[in-house]
């Protein structure tokens, strides 16, 4: 009994913790743009948003998707278009990429739940590449050039995206609004049904769940929350190109992701700002980023399986000895 | 050895009549080519605890996935409560009232013990599709959730990870969350496979009571357990039904404690 209310205490007394480090995190970043350079900051964000979206599927569902770039450099040539071509407001411009990207999302995702593990993985590549053909054939992707020069405009006819700290607010309010609802997801009884069928699929079928249903609903959440992030990345950089839909991408979401930590919230968020910090410190060198990014990958794997926020998480939430018999 | 071929069969036929909750006929799968299964007639009653017994690979297992669709049967009709459910999905099955357990041990181990039983609990009032509402919204749920620990024993274990149990106790557990379907038919895959004296007991005893009022269908390898615990047994080999009848008839068969028993159970 007292072992069961200790345990309730620190239960509180960690969720508490949990909770003012997110409130320290949302002030960092309120406060970030003064100084930091705001177009970097605004990068981490979409990527960090992305690689969020990534994790509801392969953290919180146990599917890993090769396929993510489709809806993330998609969702951005919708906006870049439909903002530069037909003249939509930024507002519209970015549904009408969460839309596209769900659409996609329901498209390939319909045909991967079929199978499991690396045949899943497979077929979402092999799906998302070509949609990458088609964006390198169709007319309205503007081939290698890519849609350049998508005016920012103003959100809601009012608010001025020229202004860089204006921006700067829009995108964040985007990323926590996005982080938000993938936590509400992730803890809501839906939530706790992906869950079960992450730890053990028969067993969730023979409880009387659809597992496709519930899966295929994971997989349209996710395109769409990847979307989200791909949508907000055309505005901030004002261009839609092919390396957003390449296979690579979908590659790096997934380091990012393995790096900050799988079925955490925050590990995502810091392997996302990692990665894309050290992309732009290489950027300026003459060392390759692909080889830096490949062994701090391997060392991750090595070292650190649970990621940089899971090792902490292991460490500083749930010590061993815990869970003892 | 008094027993006949036509006596180990025919009570199959004849108890038919006293209406099966399910029952399969002429059941059959086969593997490219490979029969796993083959013409298998099996009656499940209310009530009544029926045991699948056979040597290792005599397809037991593949008449669980049959019935409870987790694999399409190749050949004959399976009936659950008067209705054909020979080509419907394992989730549909489930959710009509036929649920099973697992050979290797089915919870969900990175889940408390209590949610392992809430998940089950989730599907009425589809509780399980809402996305957007908080984890407090399950918390009805949990008194009922209690009532199946206790009746299980698991009540001291209820905010563990169902993963850090013991075997004999995650065994219990997944009794639990399948009690929670309230299944009318509940199909155990050797529930007491790995486990130790005292567990055995208990696992008996649950079984006992839970099978008062649903039909209980179990493979199981413990013969004193099947003795002691079941009504009626069907003994396969090699895919097909070798016997069929109560303990004292099934043990008496020549055939049977040739191939199964060997001289232990004289």
């Amino acid at each position: 009994m007292t072992d069961l209310t200790l345990r309730e205490a620190r239960g509180k007394s960690s969720s508490r913790l949990e909770w003012m480090l997110v409130a320290l995190g949302i002030l960092a970043l309120v406060a970030a743009p003064f100084f930091v350079y705001p177009i970097f900051l605004m990068k981490m964000l979409c990527f960090a948003l992305f690689a969020c979206a990534f994790n509801l599927l392969l953290g919180y569902t146990g599917l890993l998707s090769f396929g993510h770039a489709a809806f993330f450099g998609g969702a951005a040539y919708f906006t870049a278009h439909s903002i530069k071509v037909w003249g939509w407001p930024p507002e519209a411009g970015i549904l009408l990429g969460v839309a596209g990207a769900a659409l996609l999302g329901l498209v390939i995702g319909f045909f991967a739940i079929r199978r499991q593990g690396i045949y899943f993985a497979m077929i979402t590549l092999a799906l998302s590449q070509m949609f990458f053909f088609f964006c390198v054939q169709a007319e309205f992707t503007e081939g290698e050039d890519g849609i350049q020069g998508v005016p920012r405009g103003f959100l809601f006819g009012l608010i001025d995206l020229h202004v860089p700290l204006n921006i700067y607010y829009v995108v964040l309010a985007v990323f926590l609004i996005g982080v938000f609802a993938i936590w509400r997801i992730v803890n809501s009884p839906f939530g706790m049904i992906l869950r079960s069928i992450r730890e053990n699929e028969n067993r969730a079928t023979s409880l009387g769940y659809s597992v496709a249903n519930y899966k295929l609903a994971a997989f349209v959440m996710s395109a769409a929350l990847a979307g989200l992030a791909g949508s907000v990345k055309a505005i901030v950089f004002q261009f839609a190109t092919l390396t957003d839909v390449a296979w690579q991408m979908s590659g790096e979401v997934i380091l990012m992701t393995l790096l900050g930590g799988i079925g955490t919230m925050v590990g995502p968020i810091v392997g996302a700002g990692l990665v894309v910090a050290l992309q732009n410190m290489l950027a300026t060198s003459d060392f390759p980023v692909t080889i830096a990014t490949g062994l701090i990958f391997m060392v991750c794997v090595l070292v650190f399986r649970r990621g940089i926020v899971g090792e902490i998480y292991a460490r500083v939430f749930h010590p061993a000895g815990s869970s003892k018999d | 050895m008094t027993a006949s071929p036509a006596a180990a069969t025919a009570p199959v036929a004849s108890e038919g009549e006293a209406r099966a909750v399910l029952s399969a006929r002429g059941l059959g799968r086969d593997f490219a080519g490979f029969v796993a299964v083959n013409n298998v007639d099996l009656d499940v009653h209310d009530g009544k605890i029926h045991a699948l017994i056979g040597p290792n690979g005599a397809g037991k297992t593949t008449v669980f996935n049959l019935l409870t669709k987790f694999l399409t049967p190749t050949a004959g009709t399976i009936e659950l409560l008067g209705q054909d459910i020979t080509r419907l999905p394992p989730a549909k099955v489930a959710r009509m009232g036929l649920v099973r357990s697992f050979q290797i041990s089915a919870t969900f181990p990175h889940l408390t013990v209590l949610d392992n039983v809430r998940v089950a609990l989730q599907r009425p009032g589809g509780l399980a599709v809402q996305f957007w509402r908080s984890l407090s919204s399950l918390d009805a749920l949990t008194p009922r959730a209690e009532e199946l620990l206790h009746q299980v024993g698991l009540d001291d274990a209820r905010d563990r990870l169902a993963g850090d149990l013991s075997y004999g106790r995650k065994r219990v557990l997944e009794i639990a969350t399948t009690l929670a379907l309230d299944p009318k038919v509940l199909l155990l895959d050797e529930p007491m496979a790995g486990m130790g004296h005292e567990d055995v007991g208990t696992v008996s005893e649950i079984i006992r009571t839970v099978a008062k009022d649903r039909a209980v269908l179990m493979v199981e390898h413990n013969l004193t357990v099947v003795a002691d615990l079941c009504d009626w047994i069907t003994v396969m080999q090699r895919g097909e039904i070798l016997a069929a009848g109560d303990y004292d008839t099934v043990s008496r068969d020549e055939r049977v404690r040739i191939a199964y028993m060997g001289t232990e159970h004289e």
